[in-house]
């Protein structure tokens, strides 16, 4: 087998940026030129996955877009703590409308700027799970079908944080929240319900979709980059653990949304033309039981006993995903799937 | 001032909410020790100097090392690298190869003719030095360095000790160590040779005000073996110190070395270079029990030397050898059983420990020997004020690097008393442990292994067995470091902070915490690669 090329110094390509790297090497968020979108003194909790996701993301755009770039911003924790009337932590031309519109609004920006022939301006749509997912749906899939030119980026953190954390159509199975309570039989949220927001993206074929996590910052900002270059409705997911909706410790946000990759339970890949083109694979594949534990979310998995079926249930989930996608690096050691059995 | 319509507050900036507030713990850098410099008996600071090795300042790297170890050159090929076995980095894939780059750095010291520096005025101090092995020629590098006159005296005809007289030359070329003595005797150091001390009172009132005493230990323990009158049984020191000289010994055919230690291997090595056919290690317990490294064993091995475990020598006579075997009792010790056997051999070499000849010592007020050696405080100092002394001499483990850091130890402490003033060590901080890393961040890399000649020319030859590493892989195996507990500069805190609360400054290691926005969630140090952030309570 051939050794894989060891390209960079010490930390490899996975360190933020690195003193014996040429700057182009580096990642953005190294630069102390870096946009700062969100800037200090916002409200959002001890470390807060969402602010950093939306840095990450839209100081990646602002580079793209050379500084011309309009931000449209669904309500959620991301509008509520940036922006406490008469402050505001942007630091980019940003507008807010409402929980569910904000996809038409970037659609009516773009479609202004057409009309203004100000082609050199882009338009990026933003909001975290509850108003795409579920509110905005309907809007984000209009923008989607009619090809309209903006990114719509959706900040994940798998609920509503803003108003007290209940479930949305993006929380897993078997997580706590305040309407999915862990009691009864099946504890927590149930199997079998909620939506894939990527999947249901590349359904509409459209020429641009990705996930990300915030562990994996140079892989966010290529893939804003990638979506900056092409024209027509994009879409970005970005994985961003919540401290506070998943009680776990504030200083663990970027580790586990490692785990999230590195378990199989949240998958990273690009898509073009409704075609998954790349993934990013696992580095070191671990048990779902690592990225669990340390989430009060899943406490009841674990205390007063095991639930060792629906850790086995998620497990079962994730390792779909891992053959769904070849999450595996070595597509040798991946079990052969049989197919049909179910 | 006229605002719209429903609109009653100026638009400001969050930059005015001083989320600093909120916090109850903050972020701080910190510098831990590296399990490397923790283990290496010379002191150096190897993080550091790996730390200008990666980025190519090779010379600011050697620079850094010879702070505490003037012998580069000589350490990366004979130190048995106790910074390798602690590194952390073997947790991950393997151990960064230390030696190998501290060879590289030396031998390109040599290559490009580096100097060494005094760094203070002349102190008008004069200081004898006994001895010109590891220790004594360290003391006087550091002693010199701090302005005081040196004169070393060494009892041999060349400089070196132990490192040429016990080091065969396949592992240490006679080249490399003149060139890395020659260096310190720059620096204005007087070497005096074939001149042993035979009263260290009387030596030191010829005008020293201080001195240091590193005579090593070249007497070979001698075991009592029946012998006849032609067996032919000679000590381990004496025959590799025969080989400096102009005859080599003669010791047949068929070697027998009786021991387990280092010198063991060195000896059964030399003896198979110098045409013998059959060179046979003879040692009472197993090769688990050895004293001598397993790598040294193992090059052995490779060269054809044999070993015979659980075995005495019972009486020796001319050409043949009486052997009893041994068994190991429930507490590990050998035990003799009665059987005996035969082993052909034109001569025994005893290789059973050295012993110091402390006759220099006679009649010296306060000084105190205990088991053969010379009792020293923590600041070297022997019973009598102004005599320190190190190396083999004094109660410790017996290798180059030991005595390196001995003379070093005791200069400091000589330069200090020679002052009026007490040597005040700086407070050592935490171990860098593996849990404090987040080794995510590392690439995977495994260590660049230095090319062995092969065995069939390693056995006839006395060229040097291990080869060293080129500027490339040198540059790469320095890049491995994980740079254990202290910041190496790779932006994670600044890129990771969700409060833009890292700032890059030009001080300390670049950056610095925005505490009035710091909201102390703890993910810097949680993401930081080398665990150089801790956090501690605020103090309210």
């Amino acid at each position: 087998m051939k050794a894989p090329p060891i390209r960079f110094y010490q930390t490899g390509s996975f360190a933020v940026g690195n003193r014996l790297l040429d700057p182009e090497q580096r990642s953005l968020q190294s630069d102390e030129q870096r946009t700062n979108s969100i800037t200090c003194g916002h409200r959002a909790c001890q470390g807060c996955g969402e602010a950093l996701g939306a840095r990450y993301a839209l100081d990646a755009a602002m580079r793209a877009t050379n500084g011309r770039m309009i931000a449209a911003n669904a309500t959620g924790c991301l509008e509520v703590f940036s922006t406490p009337y008469p402050e505001t932590s942007w630091r980019i031309p940003w507008i807010h409308s409402l929980f569910g519109n904000a996809p038409a609004v970037s659609t009516g920006i773009a479609a202004a700027l057409r009309a203004k022939g100000r082609e050199d301006v882009r338009v990026v749509g933003q909001g975290g799970d509850g108003g795409t997912v579920d509110i905005g749906f309907a809007c984000l899939s209009g923008m989607f079908e009619r090809g309209d030119d903006v990114l719509y980026i959706c900040y994940d953190n798998e609920a509503y944080m803003n108003t007290g954390v209940q479930r949305s159509g993006a929380t897993p199975p078997a997580a706590r929240t305040a309407t999915t309570q862990a009691v009864g039989p099946e504890p927590g949220n149930v199997f079998g319900q909620g939506k894939s927001a990527p999947l249901i993206a590349m359904a509409h074929e459209i020429p641009y979709v990705a996930t990300a996590t915030v562990a994996e910052l140079r892989d966010l900002e290529a893939k804003v980059q990638a979506a900056m270059e092409i024209r027509g409705a994009r879409y970005l997911h970005v994985f961003v653990p919540c401290p506070l909706g998943w009680g776990s410790a504030s200083k663990d946000t970027i580790r586990i949304a490692r785990l999230a990759k590195e378990t199989g339970i949240f998958p990273v890949f690009e898509a073009r033309d409704g075609e998954v083109s790349s993934v990013s694979k696992i580095r070191r594949q671990l048990p779902v039981e690592d990225y669990l534990r340390p989430q009060k979310r899943f406490a009841h998995l674990f205390e007063p006993e095991p639930r060792t079926e629906v850790i086995a249930r998620i497990q079962a989930r994730a390792d779909r995903n891992i053959r769904r996608f070849g999450l595996l690096p070595d597509p040798e050691d991946v079990p052969a799937y049989s197919g049909g059995a179910t | 001032m006229e605002k719209p319509f429903a609109i009653t507050l100026d638009v400001g900036s969050s930059l005015a909410n001083k989320t600093g507030s909120w916090r109850d713990e903050r972020p701080l850098y910190v510098h831990r020790l590296p399990p490397c410099n923790h283990a290496c008996p010379a002191g150096e600071n190897i993080q550091q100097w790996l730390y200008h090795a990666e980025s190519g300042e090779y010379e600011s790297a050697w620079r850094e090392l010879v702070k505490d170890n003037p012998l580069p050159a000589v350490m990366g090929r004979v130190c048995y690298h106790p910074c390798e076995t602690s590194c952390n980095r073997a947790q991950l894939d393997e151990s960064v190869g230390i030696h190998g780059v501290e060879r590289f750095l030396g031998d390109e010291a040599i290559r490009r003719g580096w100097r060494l520096t005094v760094d203070r005025e002349p102190t008008g101090k004069r200081v004898l030095v006994v001895g010109a092995g590891p220790s004594g020629l360290s003391a006087a590098y550091q002693l010199a360095r701090r302005g005081h006159a040196v004169t070393i005296r060494e009892a041999g005809p060349m400089a070196g000790g132990m490192m040429r007289f016990g080091i065969p030359r396949y592992r240490l070329p006679r080249d490399v160590l003149d060139a890395e003595v020659q260096r310190i005797l720059d620096l204005g150091v007087t070497l005096e040779l074939n001149a042993k001390v035979t009263n260290i009172l009387e030596a030191m009132s010829d005008g020293f005000d201080a001195a240091f005493l590193a005579v090593g230990a070249h007497i070979g323990k001698r075991a009592y073996i029946p012998a006849g009158e032609a067996a032919h049984i000679l000590d381990a020191v004496t025959m590799l110190r025969s080989m400096e000289g102009e005859e080599r010994p003669l010791l047949g055919r068929r070697v027998v070395v009786y021991g387990g230690g280092n010198t063991a291997m060195d000896a059964a090595r030399t003896a198979k270079r110098l045409g013998a056919e059959e060179a046979i290690v003879v040692y009472r317990r197993t090769r688990d029990r050895m004293p001598a490294h397993d790598f040294e064993v193992e090059e052995a091995l490779e060269e054809g030397v044999m070993m015979k475990w659980l075995s005495t020598i019972k009486q020796a006579e001319e050409g043949r050898l009486v052997l009893e075997k041994m068994e190991l009792d429930a507490t590990g010790f050998p035990q003799p059983t009665g059987e005996t056997e035969e082993l052909e051999a034109d001569s025994v070499v005893l290789a059973l420990g050295q012993e110091a000849d402390l006759s220099l010592l006679h009649g010296v007020p306060g000084l105190e020997i205990e088991d053969g050696v010379v009792k020293v405080d923590e600041t070297m100092m022997t019973g009598h004020p102004g005599i320190f002394a190190g190396g083999d001499m004094v109660p410790a483990e017996r290798t180059v690097t030991v005595g390196v850091g001995h003379g070093k130890q005791a200069a400091r402490n000589i330069d200090t008393w020679l002052r009026g003033v007490t040597f005040e060590h700086a407070p050592q901080p935490e171990l860098a442990s593996f849990e404090m890393l987040n080794v995510w961040y590392y690439a995977d890399a495994p260590k660049t292994v230095a090319p062995h000649l092969d065995a069939v020319r390693r056995q006839s030859s006395f060229d040097e067995v291990t080869l060293g590493l080129d500027a490339g892989n040198a540059l790469f195996e320095a890049r491995r470091c994980l740079s254990c507990g202290n910041c190496f500069g790779c932006d994670n805190c600044y890129g990771v902070c969700p409060d833009n609360a890292v700032m890059k400054v030009d001080r300390d290691d670049g950056y610095a915490f925005d505490l009035d926005y710091c909201k102390g969630c703890g993910i810097c140090v949680e993401e930081c690669p080398c665990g150089a952030i801790e956090m501690i309570p605020e103090t309210i």
